[in-house]
């Protein structure tokens, strides 16, 4: 089942998440960066990517973060969930009515996820996730 | 199920309101869209935590709905701040003039908007708030989890701007801790095994909340065996710890909180957890990085310091100066009733400092402490040594006392005694 949280048009490569990530204090939104010492992926940057990951790590300062990053162009050109994040999409409605920068966000099931998950390039539409031909 | 919006709201959602309320109810239905909430219900209260500073655009989501006529629905008052405009000596402009100017701007934006500047994550300790069955939207966590639990009142935890479109709409989604069923125990700790004496010990609350956070996770759970004479310190140390270390936002107390006269009344728990004696004690690990020893600073008030602490705070000080930099974070409002009873003047002579306004893990960082730092609060003893790279002493609230008037850790001998 897909779930459009925050609706919108996105492509890029995907970075895969193998860990949550928390928009507010494991994430640098001034370069885009995972700073999180525990994190797998630390050092990686996010900026223009189709981000996917099953889940986010919870905090309510975590729209701020995504928001921050949305403005100054750091941001993910999309997310993708399984696990529907509240924070995440309030963070992307945000920041497309102060600034009128797009970043999809969308939960899809478990077994898309899989799938999906093994694309080098996604694209997010506003019925759903499409890898291209 | 789809969400079902009465003319009213559905006129906020098509902007027939502006630009503003238009923002706020479309957060609030994109909210209740994932929460598959079936209807929005009004609220009579809100405490927001947008007004933290953490970034230009929660200056810029304030800039938007005042220039846009944005008005509340409900009394709303505000968390804690980075800044202090009360007293710019805790983070002069100069330490970080984005954040410390961006606070500012905040802190009079949401007082434009009409909120009480209360700048407190303690807004439970102050007069005039939610009572028992009051739908209310609160953002902060162990305010969410106090204000469920001790109080009755009912919100779930609504982050950044959602909180602020609840307050501008008057309204959240029906779901959740808002509904009968979603308030009913799924796991039920037993303190049976925990000697009577233990829990007349304040720092048994912090500890268990503490143990409670880390094996609930999220889930709601039922304490029984805890004394009825448990008082609302004791409630918001345990639900400070287990909002920190679990994300628990409602917890009962069989004979204690409001939901709960009896076990069967609240709980479908299947199976009882007894809390021992080590499990306390590991929690006292958990939260002691630092071996005992001389004292950089004591660090108190995480969530704010309440009047019925600082009475035991001033009784424990007995007239003696504190010889650690002592450090008790409060509100505004907290303060008053201490000038009114003449504690602040005792307070002060002391030696004591008394931040008002701001989050407690930001009074060490301000003024440059490094090293121990003693502490009687679960949930600062918990963030500290990763926020602000300090080593905690966690102790009793005599403990600490006693350990700022000699300048190094002190440990009651007849604390732990059964």
């Amino acid at each position: 089942m897909t779930t459009v949280l925050h609706a919108g048009n996105a492509q890029g490569a995907v970075l895969l998440l193998d860990e949550p990530l928390s928009f507010w204090g494991a994430f640098d939104p001034r370069q885009g960066i995972i700073i999180d010492v525990h994190h797998p992926q630390r050092g990686q940057s996010v900026k223009g990517k189709i981000l996917i990951m099953r889940e986010s790590r919870g905090s309510g300062s975590a729209s701020g973060g995504l928001a921050e990053a949305i403005r100054l162009g750091t941001g993910p050109a999309g997310i993708i969930l399984v696990e529907a994040d509240m924070n995440l999409a309030i963070g992307a409605q945000v920041a497309e009515t102060l600034y009128g920068k797009s970043c999809p966000v969308i939960a899809i099931s478990p077994q898309e996820f899989a799938a999906f998950s093994k694309n080098a390039y996604l694209h997010i539409t506003d019925d759903g996730v499409e890898a291209p031909p | 199920m789809s969400l079902e919006l009465d003319d009213r709201q559905q006129g906020f959602l098509d902007g027939k309101r502006g630009k503003a309320h238009q923002l706020a109810m479309q957060l609030v239905v994109k909210a209740a869209t994932i929460m598959a909430a079936p209807r929005l219900i009004p609220i009579s209260f809100a405490h927001i935590d947008a007004c933290f500073f953490t970034g230009q655009p929660h200056v810029d989501f304030i800039r938007f709905m005042l220039e846009r006529k944005a008005t509340l629905a409900v009394p709303t008052w505000t968390n804690n701040s980075v800044a202090s405009i009360d007293d710019s000596s805790l983070r002069p402009l100069h330490s970080d003039p984005e954040m410390v100017a961006g606070a500012h701007e905040l802190m009079r934006g949401y007082a434009a908007l009409g909120c009480k500047p209360t700048w407190t994550c303690a807004p439970y300790q102050l007069a005039g708030g939610p009572k028992l069955g009051d739908h209310i939207a609160v953002a902060e966590s162990n305010a969410v989890a106090f204000y469920n639990s001790a109080i009755g009142a009912r919100s779930n935890k609504y982050g950044a701007y959602l909180d602020v479109a609840c307050a501008i709409t008057g309204l959240v989604p029906f779901a959740g801790l808002h509904t009968d069923e979603g308030r009913k125990a799924s796991i039920h700790f037993s303190c049976d095994a925990i000697p009577d004496a233990w829990k007349r010990q304040d720092i048994f609350f912090h500890l268990l909340g503490h143990h409670i956070g880390r094996v609930a996770g999220r889930r709601i759970p039922v304490i029984s065996a805890v004394p009825k004479e448990t008082t609302a310190d004791n409630l918001k140390a345990l639900c400070a710890a287990g909002a920190a270390a679990g994300g628990i936002e409602l917890l009962h107390v069989v004979g204690v909180t409001p939901e709960a006269p009896a076990l069967d009344a609240i709980s479908d728990a299947h199976e009882t957890i007894a809390i021992t004696r080590e499990n306390i004690e590991a929690a006292h690990r958990d939260l002691s990085t630092a071996k005992d020893g001389p004292l950089d600073c004591v660090a108190l008030g995480t969530p704010h310091f309440s009047i019925t602490e600082f009475s035991e705070l001033v009784r424990l000080l007995a007239g003696r100066k504190v010889k650690t930099t002592t450090l008790i974070s409060t509100s505004r409002g907290v303060r008053e009733m201490l000038v009114a009873k003449g504690w602040a003047k005792i307070l002060g002579d002391a030696g004591i400092t008394i931040p008002v306004d701001i989050c407690t893990y930001y009074s060490p960082k301000i003024q440059g402490l490094k090293g121990r730092i003693m502490t009687n609060a679960a949930k600062w003893a918990y963030y500290a040594p990763g926020m602000l790279g300090v080593e905690v002493c966690f102790g009793s609230l005599q403990e600490c006392v006693e350990s700022a008037v000699r300048g190094e850790t002190w440990r009651d001998p007849d604390l732990w005694r059964a």
